[in-house]
């Protein structure tokens, strides 16, 4: 579990991050969601250490990140899983080698035992005969499959993921998201996404953190999010066209069964 | 004035880093091996090139310059092997070598950071300088075999414009070249060269490490890279020339 206390950060005079706290639960997906400026690149940043908070704390099942020594920082990160938004792969390795990465430095394992588990995990991802390709031989969507790949070879106990499904067809964003909740449950995870992807939202958002100008302004889960009647997350949920035509259709049902009810209360 | 010496402390404070928490010796191998091929044996084609050259050019220069019958023609020989084992190996192949093996460092750090590669590694808690900069100075301990070559080849260029080009016997090209050697310029170029190197390996992964942007800044970076890394070239060739050679 991570636990956030009152996290604040500051880029010169911009305020991005204004007091949040929240936690993220293992083996749930963890979904931070918000407009772009919202502050939740920054805020998975900033859980991640890449920036410093300059105020509040954040702890990893009970160890507080800024209190830890250089050595026990570096430690905690071999126990984090990063899928970025262009998903980083190293361009100048293999898929293999990009997934084997984290075992060759961070274990003693013999090169045997790296290759199984390197097939293990694209296995698990469902990525076959694409080994020896480099990153710019396959397509995105396999490349954020590396990226999962390499991000759980380690057995992480945190993963964090940065819009995995950005530039991604519908069809496959579904694919990576099943995929993040489906290895969430099996290694019982501590899993956070940013994204504003509501069709995520939706399918795999356990615990939804809505922020709106670096302020925690909701949290839910992906069924709440619907009912809630906060205008600043309808606004976000039904800001695209589908989801607009979606909530009139419903409104309109809704209205075409309050007056059918209304019209048989009448007759009875 | 404040930014500049803002940067020159951020790029000792890099340097500091980069010999912090070594990277496993399993993964390091690999990564010297593959620089050495990339900065010093991918190098060797257009240092070789040049070299040949510039020695014969210098050859040529210094036997049309010398109009009065009383010097002697081996002059040419000595006069090649003086600037081309002082000053033409060592520093004119490292400007050259600035702009090729610094460019190429510069713009494939600049691309990984663009790429957040960077930030992957120290996601996972790897050490990214030492990971990138150290494999580069490792490799660059073998520049001064680069620039041995390259003396060698300047001599032979101006051996072969001289002899060939009829302005020297090749009796007088040997004697010229024999003469009145002093061993101490030897160690005087090869520590420069030494030196060098470490400003080849560092200053243009300074830019590459600490550049933000896109695409753009990486080609930006290159060329302030570049800009950089021969100032510090010539700075640092005057401050060694004026200690050891005044």
């Amino acid at each position: 579990m991570i636990e956030v206390k009152d996290i604040e950060k500051s880029f010169g005079e911009s305020k991005v991050l204004k007091g949040i706290s929240t936690t993220f639960e293992s083996g749930k997906t963890n979904l931070i969601i918000g407009r772009s400026g919202s502050g939740k690149t920054v805020m998975l940043k900033t859980l991640l250490g890449i920036h410093a908070p300059d105020a509040g704390t954040i702890s990893f099942d009970g160890r507080i990140y800024g209190e830890l020594t250089p050595d026990e920082k570096r430690a905690l990160r071999t126990e984090i899983g990063m899928v970025f938004q262009g998903s980083a792969l190293f361009d100048s390795m293999t898929v293999e080698q990009n997934v084997a990465f984290p075992l060759r430095m961070f274990t003693n394992k013999k090169t045997k035992d790296i290759s199984t588990r390197v097939n293990e995990v694209l296995d698990r991802v469902n990525l076959k005969d694409a080994n020896r390709k480099f990153p710019n031989e396959i397509s995105g969507g396999m490349q954020k499959r590396v990226a999962i790949a390499r991000a759980i070879v380690n057995n992480p106990k945190y993963l964090f993921c940065d819009e995995p499904n950005s530039g991604l067809d519908p069809e496959t964003s579904i694919v990576i998201d099943e995929l993040v909740q489906e290895i969430t449950k099996e290694y019982n995870i501590t899993t956070v996404i940013n994204t504003h992807d509501m069709n995520s939202v939706l399918q795999i958002g356990e615990k939804i953190v809505f922020l709106k100008n670096g302020i925690k302004e909701w949290e839910g889960n992906n069924e709440e999010i619907l009912e809630t009647r906060n205008k600043s997350i309808v606004e976000f949920v039904y800001s695209s066209d589908l989801f607009k035509k979606v909530r009139e259709s419903l409104l309109a049902e809704e209205e075409e069964n309050h007056n059918h009810n209304h019209n048989n209360d009448k007759k009875a | 004035m404040i930014k500049a010496l803002n940067q020159i402390g951020r790029y000792f404070l890099m340097l500091k880093e980069v010999f912090n928490k070594p990277t496993k010796w399993v993964v390091m191998k690999p990564l010297i091996f593959k620089e050495v091929d990339d900065l010093i044996v991918g190098s060797m084609g257009i240092v070789a090139f040049i070299s040949f050259f510039i020695g014969g050019v210098v050859a040529i220069q210094t036997a049309l310059n010398l109009t009065n019958p009383l010097i002697p023609k081996s002059l040419i020989a000595f006069a090649t092997r003086q600037s081309v084992i002082l000053e033409f190996a060592p520093t004119f192949i490292s400007i050259i070598m600035a702009g090729r093996a610094g460019s190429y460092i510069t713009s494939s750090i600049g691309t990984m950071r663009v790429t957040e590669q960077i930030d992957a590694l120290e996601v996972m808690g790897v050490n990214s300088l030492n990971y990138l900069v150290f494999p580069k100075i490792i490799a660059f301990l073998l520049y001064p075999f680069v620039i041995s070559i390259s003396m060698f080849l300047g001599i032979l260029g101006g051996w072969f414009a001289g002899v060939y080009g009829g302005f020297i016997s090749n009796d007088e090209f040997i004697g010229g070249i024999q003469r009145e050697f002093i061993p101490f310029h030897i160690f005087y170029a090869f520590f420069k060269t030494f030196l060098f190197g470490f400003i080849l390996a560092t200053v243009p992964s300074f830019h590459g490490f600490y550049m933000k942007g896109g695409a753009l800044e990486v080609g930006k970076a290159s060329t302030t890279a570049f800009v950089w890394t021969s100032v510090a070239v010539i700075l640092v060739n005057y401050i060694i020339t004026t200690l050891l050679l005044s």
